[in-house]
């Protein structure tokens, strides 16, 4: 069970792991995610599903090596098996005609804007694909998302690649040059999906963000994912991950995804220092 | 101590259970009740009057013959008394913790009219411990009946309903959508009140029934009922539970240091974060914290948060101690470990720092009306009585409403407005050959409660799959 069958390395400490998973593969839909826990004494942690291949029965992750989760996850290697793996958790895109969508992709983010860029242009729509990231080193999945876009548009912090800046650069330029988007999609860090919500917001055009707060159990029940959209708590975990970006209270969510920096560093460096147990 | 030689006399007081010293126990989170001794056992065992017309019967849901049992016990006979629970209930050793026998068998016991109650629960759990240790009878299996039941939930109603099937020939798988089986006793109640080597314990009890046990499914999306039911299932079980927390709704709940009961527990239960960081996930707990409710998942929350080193916890119930639903017991045992109450009082809001951490929240006083629909008296705000306490940490134990998911994803299930499952007098659903008990047709109540529903359904899936 969850055997990893394939594993690449797309930037720095960015990875790509294909897994066999036959019952969620046969499920998995754009939008939706996994909760994993790769060990005994390992957190559960949500991952979107970027890919899946129902005739073999696999999924694909891509994870950033942050913490002790992603950091142990990234030591599998193909052969390994992943502990306990639980989904498609999560409500699916709303994936229709929507006309001209523009889909944004900031960071490793970028993995989970993949699926619905792939699944928009599929439905019809003209797609046009922003990718952000700090340095061209980092950027992810270009051929993959240029391969399903009509547009397709590079940003990085630093100019090495593409667009000096930000992916909200281009969006308002593309908006100032007259694109009329039906929607835009924004999947990244929470600074970059509120920085999109306030591109689009005096243009009122329908944004849709997928939230990434701390999960637990990822099923509703611990409420620790919770979120104040429109002034109502939603749980992203069951009632979204996607919601509309222009209600979301973007502030409480960036304050709720810190709640545990302090023991994550912790953990991290224990981690880190493990000394030569796990040695083989 | 001195017993009359010439006429064995009743003795009116219970042989009292060895309990962990709170002074050390709130430093750890091993048992707090230790268990009878052989000994203690057999003098308690020795207290039971045999009744022709047991009374205590009739306060368990699961039906065990509660003198039988004893009568081993008595007998020194402890491979036949736990064969006679076994006969009724497939959770023993967690009963014996976590049952409020005090308002089911041990409140209809005649002795407890002139003295303590026989205790039940402790000889349960007494006999239990002993063939734990000593390891597992199984039963014979009965021929394969050919049919196969799917079980949605591996918590107590879930796990009662696979062993009774199993115990009857069927195939029976469990899907549960954590990762792992027991339902709320894995991921809350405390390790100090049910260590989980006993949940998993009885769970393998279970599966050595034959049950298969398939974690990390969680139905409604991996799998929907109508799919099991073309997929070879010929009949369900719905036990999924009240598994969704309650908020209060109020200004500031979502700022950080504010938990749900649920996330506290799962963290501290199930993830074992309470061994942290050897294990990986984390919590977070301040110096003085604040649990809402009178529940015993607020007694379990507090007592929990005292374990990981807060200096001060306080429970705000919002009415009088008597009011108060949880267990004597357990009121007993947090009180001991030194948990502050403050009664009539009720949240109005939290007040965070600048960085989003809650440092203070307000509560205004409550006092007692008239009884409202449940029977106690309702709490009625007193105008102008607020007042504000520090707090760095707030965990939120008002109760939790049944898992959606299911509801949500089979079409033509019957559902109350509560979101709870409806069923017939036999635990059968709108839905043909689909049953369902436990918390998520009652809403939240008791382990044992749920078992009972196990059962119920149990029998009456029998039967259906007997006729077709």
């Amino acid at each position: 069970m969850n055997k990893i069958v394939a594993k690449k390395d797309l930037a720095p400490n960015i990875k790509l792991i294909e897994v066999r998973s036959p019952e969620i593969a046969e499920k998995a839909k754009p939008g939706q995610f996994v909760i994993l826990r790769v060990d005994e004494k390992g957190e559960r942690f949500p991952l979107t599903l970027v890919d899946w291949d129902r005739q073999k029965g696999t999924i694909t992750l891509i994870f950033l090596e942050v913490g002790v989760s992603t950091k142990k996850l990234g030591t599998l290697q193909v052969q390994d098996e992943i502990l306990d793996i639980v989904g498609p958790l999560g409500i699916p895109s709303e994936i229709r005609h929507y006309g001209k969508v523009c889909i944004i992709g900031g960071g490793v983010g970028t993995a989970s804007a993949y699926p619905i860029i792939r699944a928009l242009k599929t439905a019809g729509n003209r797609v046009v694909s922003i990718v952000g990231a700090r340095t061209a080193q980092l950027l992810i999945l270009e051929d993959e998302i240029r391969k399903f876009s009509d547009e397709f548009y590079v940003s990085t912090d630093d100019g090495t690649k593409g667009h000096e800046g930000f992916v909200t650069d281009v969006l308002n330029e593309l908006i100032q040059k007259g694109y009329d988007f039906d929607v835009v999609y924004a999947i990244g860090p929470a600074v970059m999906m509120r920085a999109v919500a306030e591109v689009t917001r005096p243009h009122r055009i329908k944004t849709i963000v997928s939230l990434n707060p701390i999960m637990v159990d990822g099923m509703g029940m611990c409420g620790a994912c919770r979120v104040t959209v429109g002034g109502k708590t939603r749980f992203a975990c069951v009632d979204g991950p996607e919601f509309d970006a222009h209600q979301v209270d973007f502030g409480e969510l960036i304050k709720r995804q810190r709640m545990f920096l302090a023991e994550e560093k912790l953990a991290l460096q224990l981690w880190e220092n493990r000394g030569c147990s796990c040695h083989e | 101590m001195s017993e009359p030689k010439s006429k064995p006399k009743i003795q009116k007081e219970a042989v009292p259970m060895p309990k962990q010293d709170p002074k050390e126990r709130i430093h750890n989170f091993n048992e707090v009740a230790l268990g009878y001794t052989e000994e203690q056992a057999v003098r308690e065992a020795e207290r039971c009057l045999q009744c022709p017309k047991p009374q205590c019967v009739k306060g368990c849901p699961v039906e065990i013959d509660i003198p039988a049992f004893i009568k081993f016990i008595r007998e020194r006979k402890f491979q036949e008394a736990i064969r006679k629970i076994r006969e009724k209930n497939s959770l023993p050793a967690i009963c014996g913790r976590v049952c409020p026998q005090e308002t089911q068998c041990q409140q209809h016991c005649v002795i407890g009219k002139a003295g303590d109650p026989v205790a039940i629960g402790r000889l349960e759990r007494f006999v239990a411990d002993w063939e734990l240790q000593k390891g597992f009878e199984i039963p014979e299996r009965p021929p394969p009946t050919g049919k196969k039941v799917a079980v949605i939930g591996g918590g107590p109603a879930g796990l009662t309903a696979a062993a009774d099937l199993a115990k009857l020939g069927h195939e029976v798988v469990i899907f549960e959508a954590l990762h792992l089986a027991g339902g709320v006793l894995m991921y809350g109640i405390p390790e100090f009140r049910l260590p989980k080597r006993i949940v998993q314990a009885e769970v393998d009890y279970v599966k050595k029934l034959g049950v298969e046990v398939r974690t990390n499914r969680l139905i409604g999306r991996t799998h929907t009922i109508p799919e099991l039911l073309k997929e070879g299932f010929d009949a369900v079980f719905i036990g999924t539970g009240a598994g969704l927390p309650r908020f209060l709704g109020l200004p500031g709940e979502n700022l950080g240091g504010i938990y749900t009961a649920n996330e506290f527990l799962i963290r501290v239960n199930l993830m074992k974060s309470y061994a942290f960081p050897e294990y990986d996930t984390p919590i977070k707990i301040g110096k003085k914290v604040t649990v809402i409710g009178g529940g015993n998942v607020a007694m379990d929350a507090a007592r929990s948060a005292l374990r990981l080193g807060a200096e001060q916890v306080c429970i705000v119930y919002r009415r009088s101690r008597k009011e108060m639903p949880a267990r004597q017991e357990e009121i007993e045992n947090a009180e001991e470990e030194g948990i502050l109450c403050k009664f009539l009082a009720n949240p109005k809001r939290f007040i965070g720092d600048e960085n989003g951490w809650v440092k203070a929240m307000e509560c205004i006083c409550m006092e007692l009306g008239p009884p409202d629909e449940s029977g106690r008296r309702r709490p009625v705000p007193i105008e102008g009585s607020e007042f504000t306490m520090e707090t760095d940490t707030v965990i939120i134990a008002i109760g939790r409403t049944p898992n959606p998911i299911i509801q949500r994803t089979t079409q033509g299930l019957e559902v109350t407005r509560w979101g709870t499952i409806v069923i017939d007098e036999d635990g059968k659903t709108s839905l043909e050959g689909v049953y369902a008990g436990g918390d998520i047709v009652t809403g939240e109540a008791t382990v044992i409660s749920a078992m009972g529903a196990g059962k119920k359904a149990a029998k009456a899936i029998h039967q259906y799959l007997m006729k077709a």
